[in-house]
Order: C-alpha cells, then sequence, then structure tokens
C-alpha cells in the first residue's frame, strides 16, 4: 500500500483527518478497487473517477439494497462516479462515528430515487420493493406505504419532506446502523 | 517542496474551486508560508510582523490588485474592538473546523473551507498575541493542538484496546446484532467476574498463601490419615477431594488467627468484608449498567407511533456483509412486514374472549403443574441422594451418585420444548409469548436451585448435628488423657497433646462441604453445555453434512438442518451461572477464578462454534430493546443469590475446627471483636448505640418513607411525560386537520379576507416549497387532499416563501396579508416554477 508520506502531503493528510469521520486506509481500498486506474500519488491531487460498477462491488456494499442509490448520491454529477474526495465522504458518513443528523440527511438523499428532494409514494414503493426483494403482493406494499405516509407525514401533503423524515428518524432506537 | 511552482496555472478548474487566479495564487503563497511556519518552529512567529509585511509588499508588487482585506488590516494599530472582533472571527473559524465533518457538504468544499479558515486562524492566531504575552499566547495555541492530538490518538488507541472486538464484529456481521449481543453480555460478565476476582485474590487468597501457616502445619490443612493414600487419585481430585479439597480453593483451608504476618493482616475481617463486598460492587455495576440502558431509551419505548416508518428506513442492517445473512434480513424484513400487516388487520378483528381466556388459564394451570412436578422430582432426588451418601460408596452406580445433577439437566432440556408447545393455546404476540416463555424457564431453573439449596441445607444441618457429638467426644477424650496422665505420672501439669496433624481428629466441615458442592454443579454444568454445542450443534452439522449426499431428501433445507444460535437459552444459562457462582464465592474463593477461566474458554469455544455449526436466524431477533429484560433478570438472581449467603452467616454456627471463623458464635462476631478491640473506644459505643433496635426501627421507617417518596415522584413525572406526549400528538393531529380541512374553506377564507381592512400584523408564514415538477399550477382545487395551495394559490399572487424545510410551518397562506403589503409576498422567495 505504501508509505502514507508519498501519497499524500501532510497538509493533505491533516485536511482530510479533520474534515473526516475515518480516513486510514482509504486510500489502499480505493487504489485496490482499480489499481491502473487510481494513482498512488495524491500529492498533485490528480482527477480520477471510478466508475458506479466497480464501487458496488465492494464486500461493504455488495450486499445493501440501497448501494446504487447509496453511491449515487454522494457522486456530484449524480451518476454514481466517485472520485476520490467523495469515496472518502462516502465511508466517513457510514462510519460509526458519524452523528446521527449527518446520517439522517444523507438517508434521506439515499431514499429519494426520483431526486425531488420528498419522498413520494413511489419513492416508498421502490425502497419497499428493494428491501423485501418484491415479496410482498402489490396491495401489501400500497397498504405499507400508505400507513408510512400516514404516520410521518405532518403537513399533509401526503410526501415525506426531510422534516418530517428527520422528526420520524430521531425518534427511531435503531437508526444509527 | 510539494507545492506547485507560483506561476502554475494548468490545473484549471478541476482541482478546488477558486475564485480568480489571483487569488489562487496569494492562497498559495500563504499557504507555503504557513508550511514554513508549521515545519521551523514557534521561534519564527516572533519573526512574523517583517516577514508578513515582506510578502505583503512582495505580493503588492507581483500580482493584481485583487487580495482579501484581510492582508490590508493594519497589524500595528488595532484597537481594543478591533482586537475582541478579530478573536471573535478567529473563534468562530476555529469552531467551523471542529464541526467540519458534521457539515453534509462535498469534500472538495469541506477542504477548501477548511484551508482557508486553517489560514485565517494561523495568520491571526499570531497577530492578536502581539505584544501582550504573545508568546504565552502562542505557547497555549500550541499545547492545545498537541492536546486535541493526543487526545484523538488516545482514543484511537482505547477503541483497538477492546477484548475480541473484531470477533463480535465478525460474528455480528453474519448473524446480525441480536446473536452479537449475546457475546457482548458475555464479555460483560467476563470483566465483571475478573474484577471480582481481583478482589477475591488479593484480598483473601494471596494473604493466606503468602503469609499463613503452610500445608500441613495444622490439622485442618492437612489430608487426614485415613484418606492420604487415595488422596492423589484422579477421580478423587475430580470429585474435588484430597488433595483439593484441603487447597486454598474451599474455606476450611484458611486459618482463624486474628492477624497475620509481619504485616499485621486481619485474615478473618477481610475474608467476611470481601464475601458481602462482592455483592455490593456487582449491586452497583447491574444498576449501574441499567440505568444506562434506560437511558438510551432501552426497553420497550414508544412502538406504536411510528411502526411502519421505521421498518422500512431502518430495518435494514447495513453492517450485513454476507450473502447468506442478507438473504435471511430480506425473508425477515419480509416477514416483519407481512406481521404488522397482519396485526393491523387484527385490529379490527372481533375475538371470542372468552374462550381465549379459558385456553390461556387452562394453559397457565398445566405449565404450573408442570413446575410442581418438576420440583417435587428434584426434591425427591436429592433425598434419595442423602441417603445413597450414607451407603457405601463403591456399592452405588455413577448413576446414583449423580443422579441430581442428571436429573436437573434432563429437566432443563425437555421442560421448555414442553412449555412452548403449550403456550401455542395461549395464542399470543409473539413478542409477549417471547417474554413469558422466558419467564418460565426463569421459574423453572429457580424452583430447580431453591430445592437444591434446601436439600444442601439439610445436608448441613446435618453435619452440625455430627459436628456436636464430635466435639462431645473430644473433649471428653481430652479430659480423659488428662485425668489419666495426671493419675499415672501424679501431677497435675499436663504437658499438651500433641498430634500430628494428620491423625487429628477433625469434624466435618459444613462449608467445605457446600462449597465442593457449588463447584461440581459448576464444573458439571459446564461439561453439559460444552457436550451440548460439541454433539448438539457440531455434530448435528456434520451429520447433515456428510449425510446430505446419500439420503433422500435434502437434509439442508428441510429437517433437520443446521442448529440456529439459541439466543435466549445461553443467556438464561449465563445469569444462573453468574448466581451459582455468588452464592459459591463465600464458601469457595477459587470459584471465581475457576468461573474467570470459564467465561474464557466459553468466549473463543463458543464463538468457533457459531461461525462453523450455525445458520442464521430465520427471524432476527432485535437486541436493543431486550438488554434491560437481561439485565433485570440478573438482578433479581443477585438478590436471590444474596439471601442463603447472608442467612448463613447471621445464623449459622461456623465449624468449630476449619475455616477463618472457627472459634466464634457466629461470623459476624468478628466484626463485633473488631470493633471492640481494634477501633477506638468512642467507635465501640457509637455502634453499640447504632444496634439498638430503638434505634434501627426508626431509620428502616425512614427508608420505607423515602421508597414511597420517590416512587411517586417517579410516577408523577412518568404522568407528566404522558401529558406532553399526548399534547404533542394533539398538536400534530391538529395540523394535520387543519391542513388537510384548509383546502375547501380556503377560498371562502380567502375572499372574506378581501374584504378584511388591514391584516398585516400577521408574519409570513414559513413553508416548505414543493419543488416537485409534477404540480400544475392549474390543478387547484380539485381534491381536498391534494398538494399544498399553492396550486390553488396560482391565481393570487401571494406566494408562500421559499425557506428552508422546518418541521411545522406556521398557518398557511391564506392568513397573509392582503395586497397593500406586497413587498413581503412577491418580492421574497420567487416561486421556482413559474
Amino acid at each position: 500500500m505504501g508509505n502514507k508520506q508519498t501519497i499524500f502531503t501532510d497538509e493533505q493528510l491533516d485536511a482530510y483527518q479533520v474534515s473526516l469521520f475515518s480516513f486510514s486506509r482509504l486510500h489502499g481500498r480505493y487504489h485496490e478497487l482499480a489499481p491502473h486506474l487510481v494513482p498512488m500519488d495524491y500529492t498533485n491531487e490528480p482527477d480520477c473517477k471510478l466508475p458506479l460498477a466497480l464501487i458496488v462491488n465492494m464486500p461493504e456494499l455488495k450486499e445493501n439494497p440501497f448501494r446504487n442509490r447509496i453511491v449515487e448520491s454522494f457522486s456530484e454529477d449524480g451518476m454514481g462516479n466517485l472520485s476520490f474526495n467523495e469515496f472518502v465522504d462516502m465511508f466517513s458518513v457510514l462510519s460509526e462515528m458519524a452523528p446521527r443528523e449527518l446520517k439522517a440527511i444523507y438517508a434521506f438523499k439515499i431514499y429519494d430515487f426520483n431526486v425531488d428532494n420528498y419522498l413520494c409514494k413511489e419513492d416508498l414503493e421502490k425502497t419497499l420493493n428493494k428491501l423485501t426483494k418484491e415479496e410482498l403482493t402489490p396491495e401489501e406494499v400500497e397498504l405499507v406505504c400508505e400507513k408510512t405516509i400516514e404516520e410521518a407525514d405532518l403537513d399533509g401533503d401526503h410526501k415525506l419532506s426531510f422534516a418530517d423524515f428527520e422528526n420520524m428518524i430521531s425518534r427511531a432506537p435503531d437508526f444509527l446502523r | 517542496m510539494r507545492h506547485q511552482g507560483k506561476g502554475d496555472e494548468g490545473r484549471g478548474p478541476n482541482r478546488k474551486e477558486p475564485k480568480l487566479p489571483g487569488e489562487k495564487l496569494q492562497m498559495r503563497s500563504v499557504m507555503r508560508r504557513a508550511k514554513k511556519i508549521r515545519v521551523k518552529g514557534r521561534k519564527e512567529e516572533e519573526r512574523l510582523p517583517n516577514r508578513r509585511k515582506r510578502i505583503r509588499i512582495r505580493r503588492r508588487r507581483e500580482i493584481s490588485p485583487v487580495s482579501s482585506s484581510e492582508d490590508e488590516s493594519d497589524e500595528e494599530s488595532m484597537s481594543e474592538g478591533e482586537i475582541a472582533a478579530l478573536k471573535e472571527q478567529v473563534e468562530e473559524k476555529k469552531k467551523l473546523i471542529a464541526t467540519l465533518r458534521n457539515k453534509p457538504w462535498r469534500m472538495k468544499r469541506r477542504l477548501v473551507l477548511l484551508k482557508e479558515a486553517q489560514e485565517f486562524v494561523e495568520k491571526f492566531e499570531g497577530a492578536l498575541g502581539k505584544g501582550r504575552g504573545k508568546k504565552l499566547y502562542a505557547f497555549k495555541v500550541m499545547m492545545t493542538k498537541k492536546l486535541i492530538k493526543f487526545n484523538r490518538d488516545f482514543e484511537n488507541f482505547k477503541t483497538a484496546c477492546i477484548p475480541w472486538e473484531r470477533k463480535i464484529k465478525e460474528v455480528e456481521s453474519h448473524f446480525g446484532s441480536s446473536v452479537a449481543s449475546y457475546f457482548i453480555f458475555l464479555r460483560w460478565m467476563y470483566g465483571l467476574n475478573l474484577i471480582l476476582f481481583g478482589f477475591m485474590f488479593g484480598l483473601v487468597v494471596l494473604p493466606e498463601v503468602l503469609m499463613g501457616l503452610p500445608y500441613g502445619s495444622i490439622p485442618r490443612k492437612t489430608v487426614p490419615r485415613s484418606e492420604q493414600d487415595t488422596a492423589m487419585d484422579f477421580s478423587v481430585l475430580f470429585d474435588f477431594g484430597g488433595y483439593c479439597k484441603y487447597s486454598i480453593l474451599f474455606y476450611g483451608y484458611y486459618n482463624n488467627e486474628r492477624t497475620i504476618g509481619v504485616l499485621k493482616f486481619r485474615l478473618p475481617l477481610s475474608y467476611l468484608l470481601t464475601g458481602v463486598g462482592i455483592f455490593g460492587y456487582s449491586l452497583m455495576v447491574v444498576i449501574r449498567t441499567m440505568a444506562r440502558n434506560a437511558n438510551e431509551g432501552g426497553d420497550g419505548g414508544d412502538e406504536g407511533e411510528f411502526t411502519f416508518s421505521w421498518k422500512m428506513f431502518t430495518s435494514w442492517d447495513y453492517l450485513i456483509g454476507n450473502p447468506e445473512t442478507a438473504d435471511n434480513k430480506y425473508a425477515s424484513i419480509t416477514t416483519s412486514f407481512k406481521e404488522s400487516i397482519v396485526d393491523e388487520k387484527e385490529n379490527q378483528k372481533n375475538e371470542n374472549i372468552h374462550l381465549r381466556r379459558f385456553l390461556r388459564i387452562l394453559a397457565n394451570i398445566m405449565i404450573l403443574c408442570c413446575l410442581g412436578g418438576s420440583g417435587y422430582l428434584i426434591y425427591f432426588v436429592v433425598k434419595r441422594s442423602q441417603d445413597f451418601a450414607k451407603m457405601d460408596p463403591a456399592s452405588l452406580t455413577w448413576f446414583q451418585k449423580n443422579e441430581v445433577e442428571f436429573v436437573m439437566s434432563l429437566l432443563g432440556l425437555v421442560c421448555p420444548p414442553l412449555f412452548e408447545t403449550i403456550a401455542e393455546l395461549e395464542d399470543y404476540h409473539p413478542r409477549i409469548a417471547l417474554k413469558w416463555q422466558l419467564g418460565r424457564i426463569f421459574a423453572l431453573f429457580l424452583g430447580n436451585l431453591y430445592t437444591f439449596l434446601f436439600a444442601l441445607f439439610d445436608e448441613v444441618n446435618a453435619k452440625l448435628e455430627t459436628e456436636q457429638e464430635l466435639k462431645n467426644a473430644t473433649e471428653w477424650a481430652i479430659h480423659e488423657y488428662n485425668a489419666n496422665y495426671s493419675s499415672y505420672y501424679n501431677t497435675t501439669d499436663v504437658p499438651p497433646l500433641v498430634v500430628n496433624p494428620a491423625d487429628a481428629v477433625r469434624g466435618p466441615c459444613w462449608e467445605t462441604a457446600v462449597g465442593i458442592e457449588f463447584v461440581k454443579l459448576i464444573v458439571s454444568d459446564m461439561q453439559v453445555t460444552f457436550l451440548t454445542i460439541l454433539i448438539g450443534d457440531f455434530g448435528r452439522a456434520i451429520t447433515v453434512r456428510f449425510l446430505n449426499y446419500c439420503w433422500c431428501w435434502d437434509l439442508e433445507a428441510g429437517i433437520p438442518s443446521y442448529a440456529e444460535f439459541d439466543i435466549s437459552g445461553n443467556v438464561l444459562g449465563l445469569i444462573f451461572n453468574q448466581g451459582m457462582i455468588w452464592m459459591g464465592a463465600f464458601y469457595a474463593p477459587g470459584l471465581v477464578g475457576l468461573n474467570v477461566l470459564r467465561l474464557l474458554t466459553s468466549m473463543y469455544f463458543q464463538c468457533w462454534a457459531v461461525m462453523a455449526c450455525n445458520v442464521p436466524h430465520e427471524r432476527v431477533f432485535k437486541a436493543s430493546r431486550s438488554n434491560n429484560f437481561y439485565m433485570g433478570l440478573l438482578l433479581l438472581v443477585l438478590f436471590l443469590s444474596l439471601l442463603p449467603v447472608v442467612y448463613t452467616i447471621m445464623t449459622l454456627p461456623p465449624s468449630f475446627d476449619c475455616g477463618p471463623f472457627s472459634g466464634q458464635d457466629r461470623m459476624y462476631d468478628v466484626v463485633m471483636e473488631t470493633i471492640t478491640q481494634d477501633l477506638p473506644a468512642f467507635m465501640g459505643t457509637i455502634f453499640t448505640y447504632a444496634t439498638n433496635p430503638g434505634l434501627i426501627m426508626p431509620a428502616v421507617l425512614l427508608m420505607v418513607l423515602a421508597i414511597y417518596y420517590l416512587n411517586t415522584v417517579s410516577k408523577g413525572y412518568q404522568q407528566a411525560n404522558l401529558d406532553l406526549k399526548k399534547k404533542m400528538k394533539m398538536a400534530r393531529d391538529e395540523e394535520k386537520n387543519r391542513r388537510n380541512n384548509k383546502d375547501s374553506t380556503n377560498q371562502v377564507m380567502k375572499d372574506l379576507e378581501d374584504l378584511l381592512p388591514n391584516k398585516s400584523l400577521i408574519p409570513p408564514p414559513t413553508e416548505e416549497e414543493p419543488k416537485s415538477t409534477k404540480m400544475k399550477p392549474g390543478s387547484a382545487g380539485k381534491g381536498v387532499n391534494l398538494q399544498k395551495e399553492v396550486s390553488l394559490a396560482a391565481p393570487n399572487p401571494r406566494r408562500p416563501v421559499a425557506h428552508p424545510p422546518r418541521a411545522r410551518g406556521g398557518p398557511p397562506g391564506h392568513l397573509r396579508g392582503p395586497l397593500p403589503g406586497p413587498g413581503r409576498g412577491r418580492g421574497r422567495g420567487a416561486p421556482p416554477r413559474t
């Protein structure tokens, strides 16, 4: 993996450590994904992005039903291509030390499939189908989505805005995972 | 220098988002300077002002006249106010740096901001301290930074030090958080036992070993002559007789000298206090853990409120990395959704209440019968074993010798499934059924344990009687010896009888016997657990795996398939074992050490067994809620195991020739003795007054009153909590209703408002702006429950304000000021759509 000194300058390392929750060994992982694409020397801050397909094959993400959405919501172009900065950003938020509020913000983005800053019924249906691998009947899906909206929607617009989502999530005991 | 040269503009906009080339240049040069300063150390800071001046001049000459206002500030003549303002800015930047992690920004933005903030802080930290104790200020700053770095490293180190963390994480990723919670509980137990072992070992065992009399010097420490030829036999040692019995493991070895060794260590006092202190410490730790769990919203919580939302958004365990576990998780999520759906529908169902009640009562009666039957069976078996003990050991079969343990283990294996089948009559919700099941198994084990104790108690009484006889016989023998001696030699000065310690007549040391019983129970329990895992899980896995090649149906998918990890059974087993340790520690000081070893091996063994032989659960059991339940059980077991020990300390007379309390009337007499002899006189009088019943009664009364008061206060808080929750819910429902209903009355209200003169006192509401492009302005007024009134308000120039989303906005748009105040309505927040 190489000595850290040759990959990043001291300042870069320091800057990364202050801005993130978990940083060590991440460059190694990023490099592993595409050794011929990712340069070993980051002091000149090269510009290289890894495509979605490579990243969702990482063992941490492989089994996750939302892996595509996770990668997409951290990528700047919305298509899932992550540069190194975005890569470390993603793992920082997903790490255990990130606070609940930060995770709530990103969770909202992940579950928002059509990227309109609201969780509308279609978003919920897609979430549910991904979670249950489409084992539920359509009526059951319908019922669950309706109940969810009924439970969490505060302003009565039949969609969940971020405020609704945050209000609901902040009470949940199991959220941090 | 690792940075690029000054004139390198070829980066392009890719790198960061610099505003202007000139500023980028300036930033870079500032950074370079910053780096130089940091590298060379504090001394440079003294020369800072000159350098800055020089650079400023240089920069002014070189670059375009674009520069931030920071450089322009004249440092020489800063007034107090400016210094304060600057300090504030520096603090702000520092806070920004500290909270940078928590902001949901892109990395690039963060890095840019970080750099800017750091430069600003560095530049002005030196300047602020200029003139007035600048060195001290700079030194303070440097020390703070070092301290922060040290703290961070220390935290990292501490996390790396937690034992078995990686192992448990591995188990968690395969089996989910519920199975891992068992191992976390096991680790916690291990920590507790380690500390108890430290107490026992350091305060009781070590002094006796180091400063007490060695083996063989006095009767209680020597193997009696009659047993000496079998003392090293493995079978005898395995039964904890022979050399084991007369060792530091058991109570009987300890000498009753008041003080031992050069340090005048009071062993009997220490023994008593440690024995009691173990309970006190365990109590403290358990209650502290329970309180901590309760604070995190552990037990139960508000289940009805957000069931479906939580299921949807929080049920996926992001730590799962294994395909099989993921499959199981999908299946369990599906099942859980189906369950909730059924629950929803069931709320409207009408049940035949009477039939259900009858069935439940019937089931409870049956289970009570089972429990009573098992209790009697154990009592009967124990009585029989007492008869066996009177017979010659050689004539008994192995079965007859170990009947008690065998029967208890059998009951432990058979009864729980029996209870489960009976419980199907009751038709409870699965979560409630699980709690009943745990409660019943607990009652079963408890009943068994207490019957065992009563049987033990009978044995103790029998031994006490024997001891009495023996004591009389010994006294008579000595009396006879004296009489003979004096009559034979015609003197009254009789030399004391010198007897080889191995030949002395020994009383039946009942405490050691009790200690041996407990140790045997723990050992046999451990054997049973290991064998069950080995045969039940490992053997089953091997048979299924290898027989599958030549069997008609698929063994892996159908019956018997692989075993699941039985969380509740294991946790209850752990709790009960701990209870027995607590009970036995007083009579067998080595027991705690034995337990530490047992837990250590158990941890490694079970981790291996889980990974090698078990499959993940079909229905993943949520661990976080029930943790307080297990702690509550542990607390109960602690109290129950406290009772017998305290009873024996207070009422039973200790053996006359073994143990640290021999010769006393009661064990706690040691404390009284210490008070009268070692402590100053007035303490003695204080204690005499304190133990006066006239004082104790009011004290007890006061405590009862205090408990009652605290209970009432806590109930009051709970009620207040519920009221607040209700209020919140009402407010929320009101909001919902208002939003839903206002659509129909909106138009009317608006018309009414138009007629009113002036309503500019109402502040503009703050609402979220729906940015979805699905709505069309013309879809106004269609349904009551459509999108917000923005759609309705299309012809109306009064638009909602585009604010960042907030939980509950103010009243909707129709209460806004009328047209006379156009600045507010129209000027601000132009809607994105039109």
